[in-house]
């Protein structure tokens, strides 16, 4: 146990003092060049080393996946495109890419929306409340998937009926009078995966709040107010006036809620682990990686989800783009 | 304890989250009274509460039931409790006590730490260096260079784990701290660089050159004069990694496992699949977990929240 914290200590000091003795050395090296050579090289030296972690750790294994898409299961032979054909014929799978939209189409939306509710409303009330209020919808953010769904599994616990139910949910259900129900295993109308989307959306949506909170408040009064002189209720207000001025920042949290939601894993593996129809790609990779031992499907199942996200990647640069065109 | 109403962070999320047009005007002012403040009717209240109630209980029946005794977490719902809440009998906190030491959580909370700090605390001055480089150096490829790391920010990790877990195979990596680290500080890198440089892109250019005319050296002035006033934008990125790193189970799963490394998620997700194991168990070691997580929330909100939005779209 000590050992571990040593060693961990003296990694930090190791890595952060190493760093800094290299940028220091190749510095000193760099001042050594001679006149233009010196201002020539030294950005090089000193994007080098993140560049390089950049480049070892996330664009050559990329490479490397898309190779290994076109492999067999131990990456040894190529087989062409027959892991994205077996897969994509796998009625399996199928189900599985069918349910990651659904995650898709529900669990940005969703948040988006209650997150716009609680900004607008929580703007109402005095300070205190409004910063109460605030911080217990944000507070799931520090929580992680595993301890979430930890809390989420305990609300959806169910005991046979006739016995007392220690779940809150089916406590509530069994009061009013109906029978306790399985609800992680309720398939019908996939049901048991809209439970697990309710608990990403519990820890989004503070998230959501924040940032539409601040557009909100953004608004120029005086919009609002030529709005009201022009006779517009107080609904025509918001709807015309104040949603088209936060559009912008709903397309942020939208996106970005979207992307998490895409490689979504710790929740359905934890949860459910993907049975009772409520597989997601996110999981099927880790699935097929570890359960199944295959890496070409793995692969090719990560290669899917990095097309998938192009168009996020075009619009998140045309979005930088535009920032800085206008700095 | 900071409101966690405040205006648009000052690292900008990749979008038009300081879109001029929102910069323009007379602006309600930023930090909680608007003119709308006070105005909630009984309606906007009580729809407030029951979200409120929403969000909380579930948490509060988490922590409720991990200090029950474990023949009552198992048989009566947490609610019972309400009833009588001053009988100290049916309180107790040896359910703690026997997840850290049965089922390893004390361990997997000290490994927690040694994956996370070191996994935090590197990156941050190399991504600074970068960061400086990218801001006020002028150099060829510079802004290709800089579209790249701002189009990695959206890539799902996932990509890098299938060859990653095969080349640290070839250096027995696999199981070990560093094995981690590494990926994660690879991993964490596009983030660090751009909220660094997005921070360092609103310093006066005038500071960096008049230091120039002064005969202060690109290495000088990056010690001496950036990374002084960057400490918002480095405490941003500190918390943010180490909340992600803290809270991640794939990469651990991946590269460690569940055994004498695991981290605290790990652990969990363990404790949880297998079966039989008391919910007074479960729930505690749930809740072991967020007590370093919800402290950073709770002391350093206005950071976290920075953190979180400025580094919410890391894929």
């Amino acid at each position: 146990m000590t050992a571990k914290v040593i060693t961990a200590l003296i990694s930090i000091i190791a890595g952060v003092g190493g760093a800094l003795v290299l940028y220091y050395l190749l510095n000193k090296l760099a001042e050594r060049l001679p006149g233009p050579w010196e201002d020539r090289i030294k950005p090089y030296v000193y994007i080098l080393p993140a560049v390089a972690a950049i480049g070892l750790f996330l664009i050559y294994p990329a490479y490397q996946t898309i190779v290994y898409s076109f492999a067999n299961r131990t990456s040894t032979e190529w087989v062409g495109l027959d892991n994205y054909r077996q897969l994509l014929t796998s009625e399996a799978f199928l189900q599985t890419l069918f349910n990651t939209l659904l995650w898709i189409v529900i669990v940005p939306t969703a948040t988006v929306i209650l997150g716009l509710a609680v900004a607008v409303l929580a703007d109402r009330l005095r300070p205190r409340g409004e910063k109460l209020t605030k911080t217990i919808i944000f507070l799931p953010m520090a929580i992680s998937m595993v301890g979430a769904a930890t809390i989420w599994r305990f609300v959806y616990e169910a005991r046979p009926a006739g016995q007392p139910q220690i779940g809150l949910q089916n406590a509530i259900v069994t009061a009013l009078g109906f029978d306790p129900v399985v609800w992680l295993q309720q398939e019908r109308f996939h049901m048991n995966s809209f439970w697990l989307m309710v608990i990403l959306i519990w820890a989004q949506v503070g998230f959501s709040m924040v940032l539409l909170s601040a557009a909100v408040k953004g608004v120029p009064t005086e919009t609002l107010e030529a709005a009201r002189i022009d006779g517009a209720t107080e609904r025509q207000a918001f709807f015309r006036v104040v949603v088209p001025q936060i559009w912008p920042t709903v397309t942020v949290v939208f996106i970005t809620v979207l992307i998490g939601v895409m490689k979504v894993f710790d929740v359905v593996y934890v949860m459910t682990n993907g049975n009772f129809n409520t597989n997601v790609i996110g999981l099927e990779f880790y699935n097929q990686l570890f359960t199944n031992g295959n890496a070409g499907f793995a692969a090719a199942i990560v290669v899917m989800l990095m097309v998938a996200i192009i168009p996020v990647m075009i619009y998140q640069v045309r979005q930088f783009r535009a920032q800085e065109a206008g700095r | 304890m900071t409101a966690v109403s405040q205006g648009p962070p000052p690292t900008p999320v990749p979008g038009p989250v300081t879109d001029r047009k929102t910069m323009g005007g007379r602006r309600r002012q930023l930090g909680g009274v608007g003119e709308n403040a006070g105005k909630a009717n009984w309606i906007v209240k009580a729809v407030l509460l029951i979200i409120c109630f929403l969000w909380i209980v579930p948490v509060i029946g988490l922590f409720i039931t991990s200090v029950r005794q474990p023949d009552a977490a198992n048989a009566t719902g947490w609610w019972t409790v309400l009833k009588s809440p001053l009988d100290a009998t049916q309180w107790t906190l040896a359910n703690y006590t026997e997840v850290a030491t049965e089922s390893n959580m004390f361990r997997a909370f000290i490994n927690s730490f040694a994956i996370t700090l070191p996994a935090t605390l590197i990156p941050i001055l190399i991504a600074a260096f970068a960061a400086y480089a990218f801001t006020f150096m002028e150099f060829k490829g510079r802004d290709v260079l800089f579209i790249m790391i701002v189009s990695l920010l959206v890539v799902p990790n996932q990509v890098a784990l299938v060859p990653l877990l095969q080349l640290y195979g070839q250096f027995g990596l696999n199981g070990t701290f560093p094995a981690v680290w590494l990926a994660h500080i690879g991993f964490g890198m596009p983030l660090a660089i751009f909220i660094l440089r997005s921070y360092m892109a609103t310093l006066p250019k005038e500071l960096i050159e008049s230091a120039k005319v002064d005969g202060a050296t690109h290495f000088t002035t990056f010690w001496r004069l950036v990374i002084p006033v960057s400490v918002p934008a480095l405490a941003s990125f500190a918390i943010f990694q180490f909340l992600w790193v803290w809270n991640d189970l794939l990469v651990a799963l991946i590269f460690l496992g569940p055994g004498e490394n695991e981290p605290m998620t790990v652990n969990l997700a363990g404790l949880i699949g297998q079966q039989g194991q008391g919910w007074q168990l479960i729930t505690a070691g749930g809740f072991f977990t967020m007590i370093v997580p919800l402290i950073v929330f709770l002391s350093l909100q206005r950071f976290f929240i920075r953190g979180m939005v400025a580094g919410s779209v890391k894929g």
